[in-house]
């Protein structure tokens, strides 16, 4: 083998193993969690939003044909979110404006990410995989909002941008 | 048309040139819609379809033409020239009859519920999404038509090895060999997908089906689907590219050793394709994250020795100095238009290896997963130096083949130029897009992108539009293709003596070694994919999901009798 050849080999071999190292800190060192196996929940039918603590929620979203379960949450800025995800029929995806989930949401699994949403205004929801006719309009939103029940989303500006 | 030693005999002469241009035709379709989809997701279009065809409908037909049939088309063509002119073995002209014909058939088959809208499943036919059994059926047989000339290709081979114990097997046969065992690879588990779990499902013999189970079967078919499709290119960077510049091969042991590489490191990479889905373990998918990021290393190793051979032609024809040479290539010679099909793939795919390197990692996948991005990515790849490679051999088997004088020879080396401009913005406006959350996928005229919608995003729109203007592009580049390419096959035949096969010289002479045989490369690839694909899918068997019924993409009730 020529130098060149050797220098080039041991170059791009150096290179991804410092990608490598710098994306096993973007997991670790930040904590960025990578979708896994769920199996201590179920498949679950109907989505709901429970009050863990002060800051606190479990939101069990639930996918269909062409929207999402429930449609709107509601949240006081700072709050940690468990996300479960499902979907009753087709497979669907989600990404959440400004964040960094992204999950897939697929018929007969439960998925899950944790996310942390410390601004005020309306994070959108939007489906991310094709699942059908009204796929384009299918989406939802995180509206996140000191006074739950008092502020109109028209007021609120969008948060995840 | 063809001289007595013409080294393709008649059959496959006439097989080859049979696929490039039923492929080439469906391509029009193809294409066709590709232009539509940018304009119904910049809002020139805004409407569900357009003359008769659903944006799903037309996005199945762009994924499943483009992507699938053109290029396997193509590359059994391709194939079939590479083996029969290297090796001078012959092959049985009735076999060959036979893949073409499943080929043709099963195209038929699946094409025909698109145009009808009973397959609006898009290319990936994620279950439950069902489409009519004719689609699976079709998909099957346009497959199995594709294993039956590697089966011939592996016969001559083996048959040439003992004719010639002593001598080096030629590179572009290494190169079309290794293509086809990652295809076989590949598409065993996408068989299995298809025959055992979707068709009976789809027939209504079973009731319902495990979409986790099904995803990754498919992804372990669509990853080495990518080197499928990108290694014919390498063949002719490293075969055709450095005679063309008037140069040699840099390395012919690197060249070697980037297809067996790609034997190895192909398969066991398929959930880079699965980080967002639930039903699999963190763990596997960082396995297969690192060995996505070795699969990078073969096509360095290429980037290197493409270069390098490039530079060696140009400084023979007098290029000098550190960047000077670059002056020295044949960038819009008529007569050698395959330099300027494969040049500017090179360099769109600075751009695929950059991004694909990006969606590799797991984390980073969060942000660009499912968004616009991902089609920005692969149109510098697939529809770089992939699709480019595939235009400008179609042409030249064309004319080589079909004994066709080259109609248009000036407005054909524009063709990749152009292309490869508008790829760029059109990459440029879909990645940007993708990062600020635009989905794929999506008909944005309905919502997104349309101001009358509660939906609308109007910080996506500026991209949203570039990505339009690069499709506009791309468009214009393929209309004068087509124009070429038509007019060349209506232009009479002439006699032609033989096949001139552009074939590069090594630079240097170096005993092979461990590049000389398959076996043990396959061998170590059947060990990774065992350890890569064994834990996940005795988990994805392990019953944790609940299978699903069929459902009609028109309907949020199952398909159920
Ligand atoms: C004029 C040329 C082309 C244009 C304007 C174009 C445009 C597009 C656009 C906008 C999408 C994304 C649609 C969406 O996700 O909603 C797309 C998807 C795709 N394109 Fe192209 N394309 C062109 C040529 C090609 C070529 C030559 C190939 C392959 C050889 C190709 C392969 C694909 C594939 C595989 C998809 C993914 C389909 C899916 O998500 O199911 N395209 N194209
Ligand atoms: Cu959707
Ligand atoms: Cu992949």
């Amino acid at each position: 083998m020529e130098r060149n050849e050797r220098l080039i080999l041991v170059a791009s071999g150096t290179l991804m193993g410092v990608f490598l190292i710098l994306l096993v800190y973007s997991g670790l060192g930040l904590s960025v969690v990578v979708p896994t196996c769920v199996t201590d929940v179920a498949p679950f039918t109907g989505g709901k939003v429970e009050q863990k603590g002060i800051g606190q929620y479990d939101v069990y979203l639930v996918s269909r044909m062409w929207f999402f379960d429930p449609g709107e949450i509601r949240v006081p800025p700072g709050s940690d979110i468990n996300l479960y995800l499902s979907s009753l029929d087709v497979t669907h995806g989600i990404y959440i404006e400004g964040t960094n989930v992204n999950l897939m949401a697929v018929p007969g699994s439960v998925n899950f990410a944790r996310v942390r949403l410390e601004r005020e205004g309306v994070y959108r929801i939007f489906c991310h995989e094709y699942c059908g006719l009204g796929h384009q309009n299918m989406a939802g939103k995180i509206v996140v909002a000191r006074e739950a029940s008092a502020v109109s989303d028209a007021n609120l500006a969008p948060a995840g941008r | 048309m063809q001289g007595t030693n013409f080294t393709v005999d008649r059959t496959h002469r006439w097989a080859a040139l049979v696929l490039v241009v039923v492929a080439t035709t469906l391509l029009v379709l193809g294409i066709y819609h590709g232009l539509l989809q940018v304009l119904y997701r910049a809002g020139w279009i805004r409407a569900a379809s357009f003359l008769g065809l659903d944006y799903y409908q037309g996005l199945t037909l762009h994924g499943v033409v483009n992507a699938i049939v053109y290029t396997t088309f193509f590359e059994v063509a391709f194939g079939y020239v590479v083996i029969t002119h290297f090796l001078r073995v012959p092959l049985d002209a009735r076999v060959t009859s036979l893949a073409v014909g499943l080929m043709l058939v099963g195209t038929v088959m699946a094409a025909v519920p698109i145009l009808l809208g009973q397959a609006s499943v898009l290319y990936t036919f994620y279950p439950p999404l069902k489409a009519s059994p004719w689609f699976y059926l079709g998909a099957s047989l346009l497959v199995i038509g594709s294993w039956i000339p590697f089966f011939q290709w592996i016969a001559a081979y083996l048959r040439w090895r003992r004719l010639h114990p002593d001598r080096d097997t030629p590179l572009a046969v290494v190169g079309m060999l290794a293509t086809f065992t990652v295809w076989l690879i590949a598409t065993i588990p996408l068989a299995v997908e298809v025959l055992v779990l979707l068709l009976p499902w789809s027939l209504g013999w079973t009731a319902s089906v495990d979409v986790v189970l099904a995803r990754t079967l498919f992804w372990f078919f669509g990853h080495p689907l990518v080197y499928f499709w990108l290694l014919p290119a390498y063949v002719m960077y490293y075969v055709m590219v450095p005679p063309l510049v008037g140069g040699k091969l840099f390395s012919d042991k690197a060249a070697r050793l980037a297809f067996l590489l790609f034997i190895v490191f192909s398969a066991p990479v398929g959930l880079h394709h699965q980080y967002a889905d639930p039903g699999v373990s963190s763990s596997y998918k960082w396995l297969h994250g690192i060995f996505t990021f070795c699969v990078a290393i073969p096509s360095f190793i290429t980037a290197f020795t493409v270069a390098a051979s490039l530079e060696h032609g140009a400084r023979q024809n007098g290029g000098q100095g550190l960047f000077g040479w670059w002056a020295k290539l044949p960038y819009l010679d008529e007569q050698r238009y395959l330099f300027a099909y494969a040049f500017p793939g090179l360099v769109l795919f600075l751009f695929g290896g950059i991004t694909g390197i990006v969606n590799a990692s797991v984390t980073m996948n969060n942000v660009v997963h499912n968004t616009a991005w991902v089609p920005g990515h692969f149109h510098t790849t697939l529809g770089g130096p992939v699709f480019l490679a595939f235009l400008g051999l179609s042409l030249w088997m064309l004319t080589e083949l079909g004994g066709k004088p080259l109609r248009l020879p000036r407005w054909n080396v524009v063709v990749p130029y152009l292309w490869a401009a508008g790829v760029i913005l059109f990459s440029i406006g879909l990645s940007v897009a993708g990062i600020l959350g635009e989905p794929r996928r999506t008909n944005l005229a309905l919502s997104y992108s349309n101001p009358e919608s509660p939906l609308f995003q109007r910080h996506w729109e500026l991209w949203t539009q570039l990505g339009a203007v690069g499709g506009v592009l791309m468009t214009a580049a393929m209309v004068i293709y087509f124009a070429v390419f038509f007019s060349t096959l209506l232009a009479p035949a002439q006699q032609v003596a033989e096949l001139r096969f552009p074939t590069a010289e090594p630079l240097r002479h170096e005993s092979l070694g461990a590049t000389r045989n398959f076996t043990p490369w396959v061998v170590v690839a059947i060990i990774f994919l065992i350890i890569a694909y064994a834990p996940p899918l005795v988990e994805v068997l392990g019953g944790n999901t609940v299978p699903s019924p069929p459902y009609h993409p028109f309907s949020p009730v199952p398909l159920t009798k």
